[in-house]
Formats: structure tokens, sequence, C-alpha cells
């Protein structure tokens, strides 16, 4: 299963380092991450997406993070109502026939313009990753030249309506 | 070395008095890590210099502090190590940039795995050339960052005093481990000028939890007091928290039997009536067939380590779990866990205790152990042509009457001293339990001796691992250590044999070493007595003129070649699979 665990850490050289080298050292898939700076100073929050078969696997994570001595806090938020956005940036082949109909087809995913050349046109589209998933797909027969994808960044809303299970060692 | 970056240039032309004393109080990065060391406490360091490190060793030279000077960086950091695991304070090491620093690699590895707290300072390559593969450049922040509680790397002087303050407290607090601290060497030439403010440590991400929830101690009093077969599995957290008499205190109250690790043995004396020995691969039949059938097991500062649980999916298989950990991570990672309490063990059984909750009845309990151990206790085949290793094990035992400080390297020699020296006093085994490093038994012996010049300190090794780290022979008579080298010397490495026969139909590959040193007078080179021991009458004598005598000596202990250890689980199997339990 998917999880999502956001990391606040201390904004100091090498703890990106730190926090990948430590899923790599436990054997944990990074599938997408995303690090950027907080609202206070100093401080910077990481996102990422990681690929895991128990409950007792992210238990493990979580506690491994929180040892890290730059780590000031580790969430995971898979099971609350959270707010989770990617932005990719996709060359699609677009001669001038096939122009107006790729438009038209991408046009429910809000997606804009942002580059346009003789035969490509570059969208950017932003969404939930699974949004993005759906949008490279339906681009990809009219061939896509590059693709560029953020990392998914997410939070938890304001109002929570269910309650997330509890760690074990809570309990 | 290379990277001459002389930053420090005292301004000559003193005019004002104001100026002059600026000029008194500036000093460098070297002379200020030095006395930062002193205000620690620090007493010993261990270290090997070399070019990126000069300007801290010519601190050291004008402010002398005791310099323990192995002949390899390997060799100094298990020194650190047995002094840490002995004094309980932050063993000191001091190496060069490059492969000063990575010979380090090992030894933090190791006390990492056996939480011992070490500060690690490693030169490193002027600021201005780090990246650009300069002479003797290592990323040893990046080579040490799985292996290490925290590393740091200076990059500016007036953070120093800071890094060092933090470095000594992380070391030596919550589950503790080793902190390398990296140090460019135009770092250690910078001036420095101190300020009358008290350096902070400024750590938010690091706030570890000593105090056990009270909600969950009293679950776990229910659970004891229920229990009918309650079982204490003692680990090293007892000893690093000093929590023997505690430990002692709870299951004489409670009549609970208790067993240990390999790391946490002289957690509870050896010859207590509640002792069942040290389970594991190589544990009593006692102990591990306790933790088969015990229905209450709680785990004080032990880890649930493979070596110690065999086959997880038959480990305690009747027992509620009761885990006792300053580190929440160990907690429920390898052994479901039903109450986690996460707290000092010091302090946590000190609130046990407090408690004075009901006892459980344990009669039945102890008489079926008791029995256990009676049948099937530790044996061996005695051999009138040879010494028997464990026999040896057994002399060194009664001539030192269980005072020693015992230190091992790793393999079959390992196993015995743990089966068959019993210890009297905690703080006195200083082993490789969780790396397993060889090489390690005599080094630590020289770090263990320092922090207790007066105890008799006796290094237990195979002839493998000690010619891993045999140059540290030069130590002894150089710092007057009187450390006893024991070789347990059977020309082969032991272990890898024991498995080559049981498991690989006996290919001995690669484990058969009779080609080695004349270790007597391999010890004579070096000016230290050497003595040999062929039969047991010779054992007799030479160990006791040899341990009993206060000066170094090395006896090399000619031992039957092809004993094994036992008894064993074979890997794979549970606990309750014993093999060589009895002679039949």
């Amino acid at each position: 299963m998917k999880r999502v665990i956001t990391v606040t850490v201390i904004n100091q050289s090498g703890v990106l380092n730190r926090v990948t080298g430590l899923l790599m050292k436990r054997q944990f898939n990074i599938e997408s991450i995303s690090v950027g700076h907080l609202e206070q100073p100093g401080m910077s929050k990481m996102t990422f997406i990681v690929n895991v078969e128990e409950e007792r696997k992210i238990e493990q994570l979580v506690k491994q993070l929180q040892k890290q001595i730059d780590v000031i806090k580790v969430t995971d938020i898979t099971d609350k109502a959270i707010v989770m956005r990617e932005l990719a940036l996709v060359k699609v082949i677009s001669p001038p026939h096939t122009r107006s109909e790729i438009n038209s087809v991408v046009e429910p995913f809000r997606a804009t313009v942002i580059d346009t050349s003789k035969n490509v046109v570059t969208y950017q589209i932003a969404g939930n990753p699974d949004k993005i998933e759906a949008f490279i797909d339906l681009v990809r027969p009219y061939g896509i030249k590059e693709l560029s994808r953020t990392g998914a960044t997410a939070f938890v809303r304001e109002t929570q309506k269910l309650q997330s299970p509890q760690l074990s060692i809570l309990k | 070395m290379n990277a001459g970056v002389q930053v420090k240039q005292v301004e000559n032309n003193v005019e004002s008095e104001e100026d002059m004393e600026l000029v008194v109080k500036q000093k460098d990065g070297a002379d200020l890590l030095i006395q930062a060391l002193k205000d620690q406490g620090v007493d010993v360091i261990f270290g090997y210099p070399g070019g990126a490190v000069l300007p801290i060793y010519d601190a050291l030279y004008k402010n002398p502090l005791r310099h323990v000077l192995a002949r390899h960086e390997q060799g100094a950091i298990h020194a650190a190590e047995g002094y840490a695991r002995v004094s309980g304070k932050p063993g000191v090491v001091l190496a060069t940039s490059g492969p000063g620093a990575t010979n380090l690699v090992t030894g933090i590895t190791d006390a990492m795995m056996d939480s011992l707290p070490l500060v690690i300072f490693t030169g490193q390559v002027a600021s201005t050339v780090i990246g650009t593969d300069a002479f003797q450049e290592a990323d040893i922040i990046g080579i040490t960052q799985p292996i290490t509680k925290h590393n740091y790397q200076v990059n500016d002087v007036a953070d120093f005093p800071r890094i060092i303050k933090e470095a000594f407290h992380i070391a030596s607090t919550g589950r503790r481990g080793p902190v390398v601290v990296d140090i460019p060497k135009n770092i250690s030439t910078a001036i420095f000028t101190p300020t009358d403010e008290e350096v902070e440590v400024n750590l938010p991400g690091y706030q570890p939890t000593t105090t056990p929830n009270y909600l969950q101690i009293q679950k776990a009093c229910l659970a004891i007091a229920e229990g009918k077969k309650p079982l204490i599995l003692a680990g090293a957290g007892i000893l690093h928290a000093q929590a023997m008499e505690e430990l002692k205190e709870f299951v004489e109250t409670h009549q609970i039997p208790v067993t240990n690790t390999l790391l946490g043995l002289g957690s509870i004396k050896g010859d207590h009536e509640l002792f069942l020995g040290m389970a594991g691969m190589h544990g009593t039949y006692a102990a591990n067939m306790a933790l088969s059938e015990c229905d209450v097991l709680l785990n004080i500062g032990a880890r649930f380590d493979d070596r110690l649980t065999g086959n997880l999916a038959t480990f305690a298989p009747h027992a509620k779990v009761i885990h006792i950990d300053i580190d929440p991570a160990e907690i429920g990672k390898n052994v479901q866990t039903e109450i986690p309490i996460v707290a000092d063990a010091k302090i946590a059984l000190q609130t046990l205790v407090k408690k004075q909750s009901k006892s459980p009845e344990t009669t039945a309990w102890l008489v079926h152990l008791r029995e256990m151990q009676a049948s099937y206790p530790l044996w061996y085949d005695e051999d009138p042509s040879c010494v028997l290793p464990q026999q040896a094990i057994e002399i060194i035992h009664r001539i030192t009457e269980g005072n020693a400080i015992v230190t091992t390297d790793v393999g079959q020699h390992q196993m015995w001293a743990a089966q068959y020296y019993s210890l009297n006093n905690p703080d006195h085994w200083v082993t490789s339990g969780g790396l397993g490093t060889m090489g390690f038994g005599f080094p630590a012996a020289i770090g263990a001796q320092l922090a207790k010049p007066n105890a008799r300190v006796v290094a237990i090794v195979g002839d493998g691992g000690f010619q891993m780290t045999t140059q540290e022979l030069s130590l002894l008579q150089e710092m007057r250590i009187p450390v006893k080298i024991v070789i347990l010397n059977n020309e082969v490495l032991g272990m890898v044999r024991q498995w080559q026969e049981s498991f690989y139909e006996g290919r001995y590959s690669q484990s058969l070493i009779p080609i080695q040193p004349d270790f007597v007078k391999l010890a004579e080179a070096y000016d230290i007595k050497g003595y040999r021991i062929q039969t047991l009458e010779e054992a007799e004598t030479v160990f006791k003129e040899a341990l009993l005598s206060d000066e170094p000596v090395l006896i090399d202990c000619r031992v039957k070649k092809h004993e094994k250890v036992y008894p064993m689980i074979a890997p794979g199997k549970g606990l309750h699979e014993m093999i060589g339990v009895s002679r039949e």
C-alpha cells in the first residue's frame, strides 16, 4: 500500500541525504519525494510517498525517521483527510493538424499551455498524482517528447472527518 | 598533506591595552577543541596523527591531555569502545582525514550496533578544497551517516563549541551511540574569540523519553502478577542505565527468573539463584526453554536480535511481551509487543519496584526451570591429551575469582567465555555483539584497563582475531598497561570451521590456518612476557603465575582443535530446537 509521510526537518546541509539514506538502509522504496521551505525560517518539509506492505514496517519507518536528530516531526497522513498536489510539465508532439484535437482532449484537466513551438506543445498540469497519471495516459498516444514531475506535496485538511488509526505503540 | 590555507594570523602590532587583552584571549579552533575536551571531563584520547589534524596535535602538545597512540586507527577506536563500555563515559577518538577516518569505520559501526558512547573527531581537508578530491580527502560525513547516531562537519569556528557540547550530549544520553565531528583543517587554525556566554545545546529534534508512561507500567504490573511463567530478558540497556541494583531488587521481590543477552551479561550476578544463563544461539538449555515456555516475557533493554530469538515464528509463542527500551524504534521491530514502555531502564525499574504490585506465583515454574538446569547443564568431554577451551576458561575464572574484566573477539572463544566465565560484577564484560568484529577484544582490553587501572583485565581472544590487531602490542610496555592476553589457539577459524563441519559437509574452505607466528616470541619482540600452554598441568601453573602478575602478559594456550560450541541452535531454527544439549 502507498503511504504518504510528511517530515519536518531542520534545514541543514545533508538532511535530505540523511532521510533518503535511512529509507534506503531500511529497504523502503520511495515513489515520490518533494522538499521545500516552511513558514518558519530554518525549517523544511518533505513529503514522500512510499510503498509498504505491512503496518509494522511503516511504524518502524516513522520511528526510525523520528530518531534522526535533524528531524523535528514525522506524520503518516495517509489515513487523514488531506490535500495533495503535484505539478507536471509535459511536452506533447502536436503538429498543426492534431493540435486542436489534443487541446480539446486535455481541456477537462485544466492543463495550461506554457510553451508552443512548431510541432511541440508544453502543458502544465497540477493536481492529485492520480489525475496527472490519467492526463499522461491520455496524451501518450499523441507522443510524449519529455515529461517532468515535481513529486507530490500534501498536508492535512483543517477539518478532519475520520479518526486515523493509532500506531500500535500508542494503543 | 595539502591544503595549507593558513588563516592563523595573530595581529602583531598591538597598540592599546585593549588590543593586548584581545590577543591573549584569542585562540584557534584546535586550542578550543582541546580545552573543550578537558572541560567535558575527558581524561584520555585514543588517536593517531596525520596531516589534517596537525594543528590539533600541536594544540595537544601545548595543552597536554593523556593521549593513547594506537598503532592503527582501528585499534584506537576499539580501545575507546572498551573504555566507554567499562567507564560508562564517552570514549574520545581523534584521527586524520581520508584513510585515518575510513580506518575508523568498523569501530564506528561496532559502537552503533552495541550502543556505545563515542565522540570521534576526524580531520578534514580545508573547506576551500572539499569536494575537489584533494589529497587525503574522504567524504566521512557521507560515509558515516548511516553508522552514527549523528555527525557534524564544522563549517564555522564560531559553531565549534556548541557542536562539541552537542556531540557529547547526543553520544551519552538516550540510546548511546557514536557521534562524528569532522573538522576541516582551516577550522582548526581559524582564530576564535571566546565570549563569556555559556554555550547552549540546541537540539529541538532530540528529546529522548526517559520516564515511563504510568499507565503502561500499571498494565505491565498487572500482566506480571497474572503470569504463571514470567521471565525477564535483561539486555545491555540495564548496564547502560546502571540499573543492576533495581533489577536485583525487582526479581528477588517477585521471584522471577532472569536470562541475559550476550551483551547483557553482568547485569545480574552469574551465580544468582534466579539466573538461568545466557539465552540465544549458544545459550543454556534452561534459558532457551524458559523463553519458549514463558507466558509473560519482560524484556528490559534488549533488542530481540536474531542471534537471540532464533526463528521469529516460534519465538516465545505463549508469551505476552512487555518491552522496556529507551529507543522506541526497537519496540515492535522484531517481536510483536503487547505492552511497550519507552523509558530508561533504571527509571522504569524504580517505578516498577515502587509500585509494590502483587507478585506472581512462580514456585512451580522455578522448580521446573531448576530441574532443567540440573538435567541439562553446559557440558564438554574431557580429553587427557590436550586442554579443552572450556577448561581453560574455567581455570581463568577460578584464578581471577570471577572478578576480572573480560574482553573478547568474536567466534568460538567468545561463546565459551560467555558460557563459562560467570561474572560477579557489572561492566566487566566487553565483547562485540551486534557487529561481531574480529580484532576487537585485545584493543578493547587496553581501553578497559585505562578506564579501571586497578582492575585485572583479561583479553580472551582467538588466534584468528588476535592477528587482526596484533600491532597494539606496542602499547602494553609503552603505557605500562598490564593487560593479560589469552589466545585460545586452535589454529583454525573455529566458528567458521564449526559451521563448515555442521552445514557444509566438512569442506574447510580457507578456515584452517596452521601457519602462524610463534606468539611467545612475538610477545617477547614487544618486550612482553610470553607463555605457552599445552597441557592441563601447564594451564594450572601458567595461568596462576601469568594472570596474577602485575605485568602485561601473553599466553598462547593451545586448545583442542576440533572442539565445537554447544549447545547450539542451527540457523533458521527455533529456540526449542537446540542441538548438542547433552552428550547423547
